[in-house]
């Protein structure tokens, strides 16, 4: 089996444009939607109770909210959670409530109204966790950042690692906009699946480039646009098989990894399907912007650091 | 040139043994069994209590599969749920003869079921975290201000009885905030003051403050003081911890540091939380009480009519005891008890600190009640125990008071080590919570499982359809990947949760990478016109590189999660970094080997099992990478 009978390079440059305007719109749009409609934050950020209970049959809603304002309490939020029978209840925080006995009083309330219910999950979180939560996961994705554009600039030269950063934070943009306009919850195990995918999609970039540099030292007489088609279309099966293989976990992940694992393995989908795009078309006509040209590969006499004596291949 | 050395193949060989030793433990699953341990800080599980155990469950004819002792306690390994909980009952009635003062903790625990040369290798299953097994989590604060008060008022009392004892003059010493203000008269005294101070208490930082008649000093502690006194408190808080939730009969509790000022307690199996909070959020277990003497007061209660307003207890010695109900002092007050000598006698004796308003409420009651007894009880589990019941010999002050008389060294070392336990160093705020019920524990595993399963076979089943024989190499490479993970996993005792399961999947599918890497270059190769045996070095050799750098990228990732993560992220961090690791391994060297071993001897090889390789014809413009 053989999928891709490339015979001449593909011309992706020629519509080099066409593909930043498309980038630089959905990512207007993912800004757009991340500004007016916000992430919808897990307990885990913004402080909170959550609890999960679990009916035999199928739960009454209604009754669950009637319950819970008779014995008080205001602003929570009931929903169901993976099946008709499982609900999810959430508090928000409040100064003067007693939080240790917050789920008894809950549970409480549900047996008089709505009864039958079994506890199956109980989450709390203070303010002070939630906030330096954020501010930990902020940080990771800054340090990210710069560890991966320092690596890149080491082992290639400044203009792949700026553009396979803009590339890439452009993903997490576009996940970060699909959750918030679907208002998908954005929990601790998403922002882990943001940054793996960060990771993941820099190895895209960093396989093209590898050609790129190959090629730009081996051959004579092309144009950069010449040498950047003929890196992305001599890496496009590899690309396209690894992230097919990768995906076929995530989705089976989606499948059987129940609610739990669902916005983990939506965040993977998505970042991998734009990550496909993005590091190949949107990062490489990044670099041609940015003014890559055959000289700064054969100019020094002595080798980049890192690479070995034919350059990195694929 | 495909020819690996033996040296090479036998490390590959002895890689797969190990991992698979060390991964076999996960399949056995656990088996019932009952551990029992201690409540008390003062009894010691030994052979002696493995010595009971044993002929308790003889006597009632229970039959066990194996007991034996570790550090947590004796653990009787049992055939079945039945015969567990017939176990627990016999072991309980045998161990804790009255209900309301339990000595032991009698509790239902798993072991792993593999079989015992398994578990003298080590080869010990993963553990698996609360969202897997079902269980609480907390996550605590201390209060480390209220404990550095604590301190810094123990430090003003301290400070008064010194100026006392060497004559300094002082106009008065208070504690304001985190600092202490000592007021002189005249410069001298102050000068006097500074020495005393600077002679006999090394952990305060002394500054000059004032002038003419309103003179100060202020003393603030050291950094190096006060990081003791945190780590102290810490330590403290942890240990009274561990001794409250021995009350609990958890099995494994998991009680640990977490920064600088945050205590994590897990508690698997336990689903009542209101009880773990109450217990965990009990303050004050020491009272210091007075004795009640009036004549005949005694007699009358140990006949069965205890007088108003006191209490009949049991001293250490075995002696009765009248005891007033009305407390004068809690262990709030108290801020240190430590084991020592009497200064005049050497008898053994425990000194305990109290704080300014304990010190003064201590004078008091002492100069009024010289030559009377007071009784120091310790309330453990909501019931009291006189520790020591002293004769009052004159007014003491300052806060300083020692216990001693009729105490070996080992007795003055418990009593001090109960009497620290029984109360906080720090005050502690729970701020974080989470319960797991066990069914949803067990449909996680089940779920993490499953899409493992089914995600790995749709890769092996695309990659042997698509790659053929190196398709087929490439998936045992891939399952020898999981074979490492899980091994490195268990040998490292690392805890697994659900993100844990899906980070050892997405490891998985990132890993095939490298074989498609492999796979695709050889073709590349072969497209070019090397012969197979060319092309099967060439690929591997030049897709190294691109391996070890796509992964550099990823194990950035790895490592910031690792360091910023914190729970559930920290726990997908592990694996991720690790999965990294031994992808590169089994990708390159791993299946390597295997296409040396099938290939490597064949001198006239016509061509590869690596799928159809498709040659354009001459009508490729851009030439080949080479």
């Amino acid at each position: 089996m053989e999928f891709f009978r490339i015979r001449k390079d593909i011309p992706f440059m020629r519509h080099a444009l066409v593909f930043n305007v498309i980038s630089l719109l959905t990512f207007l749009l993912a800004v757009f939607f991340l500004i007016s409609r916000g992430l919808h934050l897990s307990v885990e950020f913004t402080g909170g109770t959550l609890i999960e209970v679990s009916y035999q049959q199928t739960a009454d809603l209604e009754k669950v909210r009637g319950a819970l304002g008779k014995a008080g309490h205001s602003d929570f939020a009931v929903q169901n959670f993976g099946s008709s029978r499982d609900v999810m209840i959430r508090l928000p925080l409040k100064a003067d409530q007693n939080t240790a006995k917050l789920g008894e009083s809950v549970m409480s309330a549900l047996q008089a109204e709505a009864p039958g219910a079994t506890l199956q999950r109980v989450e709390f979180v203070g303010p002070q966790v939630g906030k330096e939560l954020a501010e930990n996961g902020a940080l990771a994705l800054l340090l990210v950042v710069v560890g991966i554009v320092i690596y890149l600039a080491i082992r290639f030269e400044w203009r792949f690692s700026v553009s396979a950063i803009i590339a890439n934070l452009h993903d997490v943009v576009i996940i970060l906009g699909f959750f918030a306009f679907f208002q998908w919850e954005f929990s601790l195990s998403v922002l882990a699946a943001v940054l793996a995918v960060l990771g993941y999609s820099v190895n895209e970039s960093v396989v093209v480039f590898d050609r790129v540099r190959e090629t730009f030292r081996k051959v004579r007489g092309l144009t950069t646009p010449q040498v950047l088609d003929h890196a992305i279309t001599s890496t496009i099966s590899r690309t396209i098989i690894t992230h097919g293989c990768t995906q076929l976990m995530v989705l089976s992940m989606l499948a059987f990894g129940g609610e739990t694992l669902h916005y983990f393995a939506l965040a993977l989908t998505i970042g991998i399907l734009f990550g496909i795009y993005s590091s190949v078309l949107v990062a490489s006509p990044l670099v041609m912007w940015l003014g890559v040209s055959r000289e700064q590969f054969i100019k020094p006499k002595k080798q980049i650091e890192g690479a070995n004596e034919d350059g990195a291949v694929v | 040139m495909n020819r690996y050395p033996l040296w090479k193949y036998i490390t590959v060989a002895v890689a797969l043994v190990i991992g698979f030793i060390y991964t076999l433990p996960n399949f056995f699953g656990e088996s019932p069994a009952v551990q029992v341990s201690s409540v008390k800080a003062t009894i010691k599980v030994d052979p002696r209590t493995l010595e009971r155990a044993e002929t308790t469950l003889k006597g009632a004819g229970v039959t066990h599969d194996g007991i034996f002792l570790d550090s947590n306690g004796v653990k009787v390994r049992l055939k079945d749920t039945d015969t567990q909980l017939k176990a627990k009952d016999v072991l309980e009635k045998q161990f804790n003869p009255d209900p309301q003062d339990p000595q032991y903790v009698v509790a239902l625990n798993l072991l792993s079921a593999s079989p015992t040369w398994l578990t003298g290798l080590h080869a010990l299953p993963m553990y698996l975290g609360l969202d897997l097994r079902g269980g609480v989590h907390f996550l605590l604060q201390v209060d480390m201000k209220g404990a550095t008060t604590k301190r810094l008022d123990a430090t003003a009392a301290d400070l008064r009885s010194l100026f006392r004892d060497k004559n300094v003059r002082h106009a008065g010493i208070s504690r304001d905030g985190d600092r202490i203000t000592i007021r002189f008269r005249e410069t001298d005294v102050r000068d006097k003051g500074r020495n005393t101070l600077a002679d006999n208490q090394p952990d305060l930082q002394l500054v000059e403050q004032g002038e003419g008649s309103d003179l100060r000093l202020v003393a603030t502690l050291k950094p190096e003081a006060m990081k003791r006194i945190q780590d102290f408190a810490l330590k403290q808080n942890i240990t009274t911890l561990h001794n409250r939730i021995n009350e609990l009969g958890v099995a494994e509790p998991v009680i640990q540091q977490q920064g600088a000022d945050r205590i994590v307690v897990q508690l698997p199996g336990v689903q009542d939380t209101a009880k773990a909070k109450d217990i965990l959020g009990r303050t004050a277990t020491l009272e210091i009480r007075m004795v009640d003497d009036t004549p005949g007061g005694l007699e009358a209660a140990q006949s069965g009519q205890v007088p108003f307003g006191t209490e009949l207890y049991v001293e250490r010695g075995g002696a009765p005891l009248l005891v007033k109900k009305q407390v004068v002092l809690t262990g709030d007050r108290l801020t240190d008890a430590q084991p020592g000598f009497d200064n005049q006698t050497q008898e053994p004796a425990v000194h305990l600190t109290l704080d300014s308003a304990g010190s003064r409420i201590f004078k008091d009651i002492t100069r009024e009640n010289v030559g009377k007894r007071m009784a120091i009880l310790l309330i453990e589990k909501g019931k009291g125990e006189v520790v020591t019941a002293p004769v009052i010999r004159t007014e003491i002050g300052g806060g300083r008071v020692q216990i001693s008389g009729r105490m070996t060294t080992t007795e003055a070392n418990d009593t001090a080590l109960l009497l620290r336990a029984g109360s906080l160093a720090a005050p502690m705020e729970i701020i974080e919570e989470r319960t797991i019920g066990p069914s949803l524990g067990a449909e996680n595993i089940k779920k993490g499982f499953d899409s493992t399963l089914w995600g790995f076979a749709a890769i092996a089943a695309f990659m042997i359809a698509y790659y053929l024989l190196f398709g087929f190499i490439s998936v045992i490479a891939l399952g020898s990947n999981l074979l490492f993970l899980v091994a490195l996993l268990s040998m490292l005792q690392a805890t697994l949760t659900l993100p844990g399961i899906a980070a050892i999947a997405l490891a998985l599918g990132m890993a095939i990478d490298a074989n498609v890497l492999i796979n695709e270059r050889i073709r590349e190769e072969l497209r070019n016109g090397a012969t197979p045996q060319a092309a099967i070095a060439a690929g591997y050799e030049r897709a190294f590189d691109t391996i070890v750098d796509s992964n550099v990228t990823t194990l950035i990732v790895g490592l910031m999660l690792l360091i910023f993560g914190s729970g559930p992220v920290r726990g997908f961090a592990v694996v991720h970094c690790l999965g990294i690791l031994t992808s590169i391994f089994s990708a390159v060297v791993v299946s390597r080997s295997l296409v040396n071993l099938i290939y490597g001897r064949r001198k006239k090889l016509a061509s590869l099992a690596i799928g159809q390789v498709w040659k354009p014809g001459n009508t490729a413009t851009a030439p080949a990478g080479k």
